[in-house]
């Protein structure tokens, strides 16, 4: 018999074309999600050096970086955002990739579209020009972002140069407590391992919370693996996988799914298969969680307090402390829930499926959002809106002074008219709480779509379990 | 690419830790179709106030690093957002080689891509080379010989440094990535047909 192998050696193994002679290998690329924003360069490359897409059916092209999320009939009225879509539009012609441009019913964030569509599935390799391609690896999909040079090598060779990665096995043990969700769980990832934490790993999310989540919640996990550092983040094939895939548009057909699936199966890790880290967190640990800082991995619990640098020992770290409070507007000791917000975004690849926007509505139903909050919906994609409208959430969130949006990245990165204003103070359902991520001085709090919807209540940061 | 050539500048410090790749270039400047052109853009809100005006205090706007070629800065340089356009923006306005004690995974090989050599040390050599540079002194990085050396109170001080063999050929070659997989095309081809036949439902997929 052999060594029993983990998820990732099994994908890894199942995908090498070839090893190279300087210690790198060849490895085959299933699926390639394409966006707007890290493509153009790439299909110019092509252009340049005449060569063409070698699979463009293993190819799906969409705009949703840059796209407005109000008023879809006028068009994009920025002369650059334009040009960019545009122009992906006319590439994916020119070289026969499948494009849902902004009038499809099915666009939207690329990593909500991959598995709403069953593009994304167990055991494939996948990637995209975006760090959170991170997303699909709640599949038991190895997928993870790259940069446009590597776009135009796989869309060239359908393959990109690797060297294979270490692995690590995060281990969620035990039961969720009530109102703790996917998002404090990577939340509170973060915050033990750091943001460099991953770096040069894939992880493995195990144990019984993991296995306990929903697929919407195990996309949430991966789709933050790379806020710890690591590029992609896997959940081994079970069940639930093989059910939320069956009847989905590019899914195996009926007659060979069941053949698919126990295939499927067979990837799951192997018991006793060996991890080159392990880091064991306890689910009754984490209540629900929220950043005060300009790094993911600045997390406290909500009913915390803003962290004091004098604390802190390390010099470099203190430094950076002082900095992100300022930056932040806050001082040390501060409570959270004393924290004031003036904006709510609910969205984006980590928060803008059908279950964070269920999630949300739970807590907006017969309540308003804050006078002086101005709070917004993003659906992660058209699909996801229309069955959000066919189970009434969207008029739930508009009786209750929440707005109401087209799909697209939107205020998670506010490449479009979605930003806030310099010192504006948002909780956001997003990834990120950079300086400037969401608007120059822009001002982020990250934390799940119920914590988000208690704070556009309260106008201040809340705990979503006291409402 | 360009093949990678020995430098000999002055180096900016820049001592802060997770560099994230929004603050290396703000998104506003990813609305392009080119790679060129984004070096001005560089640092953006770091280094322009709210009016476009230069913020004299930040380290690029000083006379005497505007025409350097390498940067020295904290751990974890390059993290979040996988934009190329990080890399553009520093190869843009001249830098040719990264010094920090790590790299988030994506930038760093990003870097390859567009010739610029991203060199991990540890800590206290980091910092070592840090107080260096804030005195202006001159570096040469030798990738050939995987060597920074300097000269500093009339004394000589070389660092060695550690690079993965495969990357040092293709910045010293300026090597084509993907014509030298296209040159193995035939592994390609030989593998879709074993994968076809193993899991042939990833061959069928068309869109309904």
């Amino acid at each position: 018999m052999s060594a029993p192998k983990t998820l990732y050696d099994k994908i890894w193994n199942e995908h090498l074309v070839t090893n190279n002679d300087d210690g790198t290998s060849i490895i085959y690329i299933d699926r390639h999600l394409v966006h707007e924003v890290t493509s153009p360069q790439a299909f110019e490359g092509l252009k340049i050096t005449n060569r063409s897409v070698r699979k463009p059916n293993f190819t799906l092209a969409t705009a949703d970086h840059n796209i407005p999320t109000t008023n879809r009939d006028a068009g994009i009225s920025d002369p650059e955002s334009k040009l960019q879509v545009d122009t992906l539009e006319e590439n994916c012609k020119e070289h026969g990739i499948t494009f849902l441009s902004m009038s499809d019913k099915r666009q939207g964030i690329v990593h909500i579209i991959g598995p709403e569509q069953g593009f994304t599935q167990p055991g494939m390799t996948i990637v995209c020009g975006d760090s959170h391609t991170s997303t699909h690896g709640a599949f038991g999909a190895l997928a993870w972002g790259i940069g446009t040079s590597e776009v135009e090598h796989v869309l060239a060779t359908q393959t990109l140069v690797q060297t294979k990665a270490k692995n690590m096995q995060i281990n969620i043990k035990g039961e969720l407590p009530i109102g703790v969700t996917a998002k404090d769980i990577v939340l509170k990832i973060i915050q033990t391992i750091g943001t460099a934490g991953g770096t040069g790993y894939v992880i493995e999310y195990t144990g019984e919370a993991i296995e306990s989540l929903t697929m919407e919640g195990r996309m949430t996990v991966c789709n933050m693996s790379i806020e710890a550092g690591a590029r992609a983040g896997l959940i081994s094939p079970d069940e639930k996988t093989i059910e939320y895939l069956e009847g989905k548009p590019f899914s195996p057909s009926e007659n060979e799914y069941k053949f698919a699936s126990d295939y499927w199966l067979s990837l799951a890790s192997d018991h006793g298969a060996a991890y080159d880290k392990v880091i064991d967190i306890d689910a009754s640990d984490i209540i629900p969680q929220v950043t005060w800082g300009t790094s993911p991995e600045d997390v406290v619990s909500i009913d915390g307090l803003v962290p004091n640098p004098e604390d802190e020992r390390d010099d470099s770290k203190k430094k950076s402390m002082i900095r992100a409070l300022e930056y932040m507007g806050l001082s040390p000791n501060t409570p959270l829930k004393e924290v004031k917000i003036d904006r709510v975004f609910i969205g984006s690849c980590t928060n803008g499926r059908i279950e964070d926007l269920r999630a949300a509505s739970e807590i907006a139903r017969n309540r308003k959002v804050a006078d002086h909050v101005n709070a917004i919906i993003v659906p992660g994609s058209g699909l996801v809106k229309e069955q959000a409208e066919r189970e009434g959430l969207d008029k739930i969130f508009i009786e209750s002074g929440f707005e109401w949006r087209e799909p697209g990245c939107s205020m998670c990165l506010a490449m479009n008219a979605d930003k806030l204003k310099p010192q504006e103070r948002c909780a956001s359902t997003s990834n990120r709480n950079f300086e400037g991520r969401q608007g120059r001085g822009g001002r982020t709090h990250l934390m799940s779509p119920a914590m988000a919807a208690a704070a556009a209540i309260n106008g201040r940061l809340s705990d979503c379990r006291e409402i | 690419m360009e093949k990678f050539k020995k430098i000999t500048s002055n180096a900016i410090p820049l001592p802060m830790v997770n560099v994230d790749t929004d603050m290396i270039i703000p998104k506003q400047f990813l609305k392009t179709i080119k790679r060129t052109g984004l070096g001005k853009n560089l640092f953006y809100e770091l280094r322009y106030n709210e009016n476009d005006v230069p913020i004299d205090s930040f380290v690029l706007n000083q006379d005497k690093y505007k025409e350097s070629k390498i940067l020295i800065t904290g751990k974890n340089f390059g993290c979040g957002s996988s934009r190329e356009h990080a890399p553009w923006s520093i190869l843009d306005y001249g830098i040719k080689c990264i010094i920090a004690s790590s790299f988030a995974d994506i930038f760093y090989n990003n870097c390859f891509k567009n010739g610029i050599l991203p060199i991990k040390l540890d800590e206290t050599e980091v910092s070592k080379l840090q107080k260096a540079a804030e005195n202006s002194l001159s570096f040469t990085i030798d990738l050939e010989n995987q060597k920074i050396s300097y000269v500093e109170d009339n004394k000589n001080h070389e660092i060695n440094f550690d690079l993965d063999k495969a990357k040092k050929t293709s910045l010293l070659e300026g090597l084509d990535d993907i014509g030298l997989t296209l040159a193995k095309v035939n592994h390609i081809s030989g593998f879709e047909n074993r994968q076809e036949s193993k899991t042939p439902w990833l061959y069928s997929q068309k869109i309904k």
